[in-house]
């Protein structure tokens, strides 16, 4: 049985055509692979450092995964992050707050 | 342990062939719901999954189309997997119905078929099936009992082909087929399983299912322009099915071909001809109607009339090379009697395909539509015999035109 030239983990040249197809489109989760979509955003988390306690509520609860830990304190891409304010509403103490992006 | 079935004959009804077909076929996974005239095959399944010896996941699920939606998870994973569904079952199941052909997922889908309501009919009728012709589907009809067992048994080795990778349903007519019963001839295990492909051990090459690699399928494609992206391929990905199919012509003659070698039994394959090679007119008919015309052809070349059967036992790819090489061979007229209306355009939808296929060809052979035997309504030898012969003056008078005749109406349709 022939195997598909395509492996999963290859990435996708741009010229691609029709004769190089996979079988059924099929994307591979990578990080900002529709782009920058920090520019969604309406409203900014800001993590307070002083109240977080590193609990990592918000880092459990952000869909997409652009909260991070870093030499033991909490950081959000803000390339990625578009805003759906959802760490904001689950910090069990408060710690992160919105701020109003300028556009 | 594998279960090893032993050959034998049985009396046995046509829902009860199409589920000793997926046994023998060792299918792994099963979804159903219940419609009529279906039902007795996932009833059938039910039992012999609970029998010893067939290791099997039976789902019932609560809808059709969570059938086709758990069968599509089930195929990604790249498992064997059966179902069987009728009429508005299969109109339920239809949004599942293409998601999976552009999937490439080798489902088999058996449709006992059945008329559409309203009013409420749940006899022998193909208006279902033929409503789900361009779902990317291929769809091959049963004609006998015997055939409904070749016939899914050829559909997995079709379908799990890696040149074609497309569902396929396998339909057989209500009641007429579905609920008769008939001797059929079950071979030995050994030979299913030689003639059947082996199924890959980390499930089929195309779909890579690893819990280790997500994989997100059949993702967004934007419409694109005059540059492609890897993003704006979805008029590409259509053209795919098309070369699949186009490629399930070759396959679909192969995998009769050695069928024959390996059974011994001639099933056809994008259609069969019974004493065609010198006839002038031919009847061509999809399902139990093409067994009966066999009779109806012998009876009027017993008269001295040159006539002969088509069975149209593939649907989708449609045969257009066979039947214009029939027509270059000789034959002069086709009637074509069928239990679906392709509303509009003057006959069923096969009539209309037929014309299409020979639009190119000089001169162009005499396409007579006929409609009959919708909803279950009888269709006798007498009355094929009479379309036949309807073709033969066509021919001798040169009728172009002709306008589709409904069989046993009951009125003046003007």
């Amino acid at each position: 049985m022939e195997k598909n030239k395509y492996k999963p983990w290859r990435s996708i040249p741009d010229d691609i055509r029709f004769e190089d197809l996979p079988t059924c489109p099929l994307a591979i989760s990578d990080k900002g692979s529709i782009g920058n979509t920090g520019e969604w955003r309406t409203f900014r988390p800001v993590i307070n450092k002083e109240k977080c306690t590193k609990c990592m509520t918000c880092w459990t609860y952000c869909p997409e995964g652009v909260i991070y830990e870093d030499n033991d304190e909490l950081f959000i891409d803000y390339t990625y992050c578009k805003g759906c304010l959802i760490c904001y509403s689950e910090c069990p103490v408060n710690a992160i707050e919105k701020v109003r992006e300028e556009i | 342990m594998k279960e090893h079935l032993k050959e034998s004959v049985k009396i046995i009804s046509g829902n009860s062939v199409a589920a000793w077909a997926a046994r023998y076929a060792r299918v792994q996974v099963i979804s159903a719901y219940p419609i009529t005239p279906q039902t007795t095959i996932v009833e059938k399944l039910s039992d012999f999954v609970d029998s010893e010896g067939w290791d099997c996941q039976y789902m019932r699920v609560e809808s059709e189309h969570s059938v086709m939606a758990f069968l599509i998870g089930a195929s990604f994973a790249g498992t064997r997997t059966f179902s069987a569904t009728s009429g508005q079952g299969l109109f339920y199941m239809n949004e599942m119905l293409h998601w999976a052909a552009p999937s490439r997922l080798p489902i088999v889908l058996t449709v006992a078929n059945r008329g559409v309501a309203p009013g409420w009919n749940i006899w022998a009728d193909h208006q279902d099936v033929i409503a789900s012709r361009d779902t990317g589907w291929l769809i091959l009809f049963a004609s006998s009992h015997q055939d409904i067992f070749d016939t899914i048994i050829q559909a997995y080795r079709i379908a799990e082909d890696p040149r074609v990778y497309l569902p396929i349903m396998v339909c057989l007519e209500g009641f007429q087929l579905s609920h008769t019963i008939e001797p059929v001839y079950f071979p030995d295990q050994s030979l299913v399983d030689e003639f059947l492909l082996d199924l890959p051990k980390n499930g089929w090459p195309h779909t890579f299912l690893d819990p280790n690699r997500p994989i997100t399928f059949g993702s967004l494609q934007i419409p694109g322009g005059k540059v492609a992206t890897p993003s704006s391929m979805y008029f590409e990905f259509r053209a795919s099915i098309e070369k699949a199919m186009l490629n399930a012509r070759t396959v679909i003659k192969e995998a009769a071909q050695d069928f024959k070698k390996i059974f011994g039994r001639d099933t056809g394959d994008l259609i069969q001809k019974y004493k065609c090679d010198d006839a002038e007119a031919v009847i061509v008919c999809a399902g139990n109607m093409a067994r009966q015309a066999i009779a109806a052809v012998d009876k009027l070349r017993s008269e001295g009339l040159n006539v002969g059967a088509v069975k149209l036992r593939s649907y989708k790819p449609f045969p257009i090379q066979e039947f214009q090489e029939l027509a270059n061979n000789g034959v002069k007229g086709f009637g074509v009697l069928e239990r679906n209306m392709a509303f509009s355009l003057n006959g069923g939808a096969a009539s209309v395909d037929l014309k299409s296929a020979f639009y190119d060809m000089e001169p162009s052979p005499y396409v007579v539509p006929f409609i009959g035997g919708v909803g279950g309504r009888d269709i006798t030898m007498d009355d094929q015999c009479n379309i036949l012969k309807r073709v033969l003056n066509v021919i001798k008078n040169k009728e172009r035109n002709v306008k589709v005749e409904y069989i046993n109406f009951h009125g003046r349709f003007e």
